[in-house]
């Protein structure tokens, strides 16, 4: 039997880090269902889980993965799903349950080349608007975007608290590349890793509204069992948690769902600044395109052109008024994605027509080379100075 | 709350009373099995913070809104693995799974399919109306043939599902079916089938008089008239008999008692036994 925390150096792959940050992070229930370039993390899992007395369970589809996360996180314990693409749209409607019934759970999409069956062992980064918006309705999640092998160890527990505090589906937005590339992650000692524990209700028993916020909009959430008699719906309920079918009732309902997490924004978004602060031309990337982004800057700076990256380790909520401020003191934008246009539309819509945005993109299958990237800020900054948007 | 001289409902302290009246329609069988389920919770003894409901989408779906307990209204045929989800995460739990047909066994079949073959530790309480009742009487994988519904106007082309037979062949290890009226049999059924270690499934035939008798010209007395005189209480039934023809007789009764481990014990033993 291994310890909850493998303390030391390891050469592991992505997958597997993810799957030792979720049982760092005191995951013990996983929902499965096997698809490439995910699998590894439900089969580090199945190993991993019985060391900590948790549970694997593998389902017999997607929607079943993800509906038995919500059900065993109303247990009391923490929950995760690992999936690719079309497992990942098939989710999308327990993704929403989820939200409105404000069930904590993790959800692990390694992305691949999509649309449709797509490109299974193929990296992409083009789920980063379905993430968003892939379930109907409106609605804030929280979408984390993780580098390396390390940081699939580090952000997935970060998932995990993000997750306990909001009371909402945080999705770690990883891919193939990202997914199946082995290097050193190192595991500190347990004592090191904060974990937060879900905030349990207290108080008289009869008289607690599920859905009553505390301070930070956040309501507390009892165990099945713990005598709270919960009644949990997907219908628009009030904080009793009753269905009421009005205007009024989901005008408030949405109101706290969204400012729950528009509230605390500070607290939520993480990013990463690389030569910013004296930057013309910035860079924004993420996931695997950001170590593409870094060599891009460094190459830039070489050639004497001033770039800088941000990089976006929290994709959503996105940093809105971090790009709208940049955009205030430099020349330009280029985001770096693998996909033909999505993070790099929200880009645009912060800049606005303060300075021009431009997207190095690809439609999936491989990573975007740093040439590519200075190729285009030498192209659209340095000899012509044209408005070519998202070109 | 019952003022002094009222006698107080039996069921009152399972019932969230505040969120009366209920949804269900003038002359609908829901009502009825949701009160034998109740009874049987309280029969069994056991303590109520060890019940939790469940139910998918569906006027049956309802049920999980008005019982005081723990209760989950799901997506659309996903009570289920939402079930399956609590009770391996918490196998002290008594799971409840409380919906209609066309929640359980179109949207949701497959969910249903392998719960039963895992001999999941859940007991599946199916009230079947024949139709799709809240969305005004659409048909459904349990209409019987040349019946009509409100998107088969001519009659129904298709041949329903024997729900028995199914969850027999899928790996339930406790089947049974009665009709609303027999609500004695239905709630000891509901009483043995909670107490049931595994997957235990109880079909409910229950009347639809709004979208569902009213297309076929059935009268809500005439229909529970039939579930009195066409049917049969024939125990341990061959499973593939179990057709729904009200012209031959419905079967009713027990046709599977099996006890056989669950998913929750053979996973903690499994994980036992590991180096």
């Amino acid at each position: 039997m291994k310890p909850k925390v493998l303390t030391g150096e390891h050469f592991i792959n992505g997958d597997i880090a993810c799957a030792e940050g979720a049982i760092a992070a005191g995951c013990t229930f996983f929902g499965a269902y096997p698809i490439t370039p995910a699998t590894e993390v439900a089969e580090r899992m199945s190993e991993r889980l019985p060391d900590v007395c948790g549970v694997f369970i593998q389902m017999e589809d997607e929607i079943a993965a993800m509906t038995s996360i919500l059900g065993a996180a109303w247990t009391g314990v923490k929950t995760m799903t690992a999936t690719s693409g079309p497992g990942f749209s098939l989710m999308m409607e327990t993704v929403g349950l989820s939200v409105v019934t404000e069930t904590p759970c993790v959800v692990v999409n390694v992305q691949r080349g999509g649309p449709s069956t797509g490109l299974p062992t193929m990296g992409a980064q083009a789920d980063m608007m379905q993430a968003k918006w892939g379930s109907h309705g409106d609605y804030e999640i929280i979408a984390i975007a993780p580098s390396s092998p390390q940081e699939m160890f580090d952000l997935t527990i970060e998932a995990f608290n993000l997750s306990e505090k909001y009371r909402v589906p945080v999705f770690i937005m990883s891919d193939e590349v990202v997914g199946h590339m082995s290097e050193k992650v190192v595991i500190p000692e347990a004592k090191e890793i904060k974990t937060i524990a879900r905030i349990k209700p207290r108080g008289r028993k009869d008289q607690f509204k599920p859905f009553q916020p505390e301070e930070n909009g956040v309501p507390p959430m009892p165990a099945i069992g713990d005598g709270y008699n919960v009644h949990v719906t997907g219908l628009t309920h009030d904080e009793q948690g009753y269905p009421v079918m009005s205007v009024e009732a989901q005008k408030d309902m949405m109101g706290r769902l969204l400012s729950k997490i528009r509230d605390n924004l500070d607290d939520i978004i993480r990013t990463e600044e690389y030569l910013l602060d004296d930057a013309d031309i910035v860079i924004v990337s993420y996931g695997v395109s950001a170590r593409t982004a870094f060599t891009a800057v460094d190459m830039a700076r070489e050639m004497g052109i001033r770039v800088g990256l941000l990089r976006l380790i929290t994709v959503w909520p996105f940093p809105e008024e971090m790009i709208r401020d940049l955009s205030k003191r430099v020349k330009g934008f280029v985001t770096v994605e693998i996909n033909m246009g999505q993070i790099s539309r929200e880009v645009q819509r912060c800049v606005g027509s303060n300075v021009p945005s431009y997207l190095v993109g690809h439609a999936g299958g491989t990573v975007i080379t740093p040439d590519e990237v200075i190729n285009l800020i030498k192209e659209v900054f340095m000899v012509t100075n044209h408005h070519c948007i998202n070109k | 709350m019952a003022k002094a001289n009222q006698k107080v409902h039996p069921l009152e302290e399972l019932i969230r009373t505040e969120r009366l009246p209920h949804i269900w329609c003038p002359g609908c069988g829901v009502g009825t099995v949701f009160s034998a389920c109740l009874s049987a919770i309280q029969e069994t003894g056991i303590d109520h913070k060890k019940f939790t409901m469940i139910s998918g989408i569906g006027c049956s779906g309802r049920g999980a809104g008005y019982v005081k307990l723990d209760s989950f209204h799901t997506t659309h045929g996903r009570a289920i693995p939402f079930a399956s989800g609590i009770k391996m995460a918490n196998p002290s739990l008594n799971v409840i799974v409380f919906s209609g047909d066309g929640d359980l066994f179109a949207i949701g079949g497959n969910h249903f399919i392998h719960a039963a073959r895992r001999n999941m530790d859940i007991t599946v309480i199916c009230i079947n109306n024949f139709i799709y009742g809240m969305t005004g009487g659409q048909v459904a994988a349990t209409t019987p043939h040349m019946d009509r519904s409100a998107t088969t106007p001519y009659g129904n082309p298709e041949t329903p599902f024997n729900l028995p037979l199914m969850a027999y062949a899928s790996g339930a290890t406790y089947v049974a079916r009665w009709t609303m009226i027999h609500s004695r049999d239905l709630t000891d059924s509901f009483v043995e089938a909670i107490n049931h270690r595994g997957f235990s499934f109880i079909e409910v035939l229950s009347p639809c008089p709004i979208n569902y008798g009213r297309r076929n010209k059935i009268k809500s007395l005439n229909m529970l008239k039939m579930f009195a005189d066409n049917t049969i209480i024939k125990n341990n039934a061959d499973p593939a008999q179990l057709d729904i023809d009200f012209k031959k007789g419905i079967v009713l009764g027990k046709f599977v008692d099996i006890d056989k481990p669950t998913p929750d014990e053979n996973y903690e033993k499994i994980c036992a036994m590991r180096e």
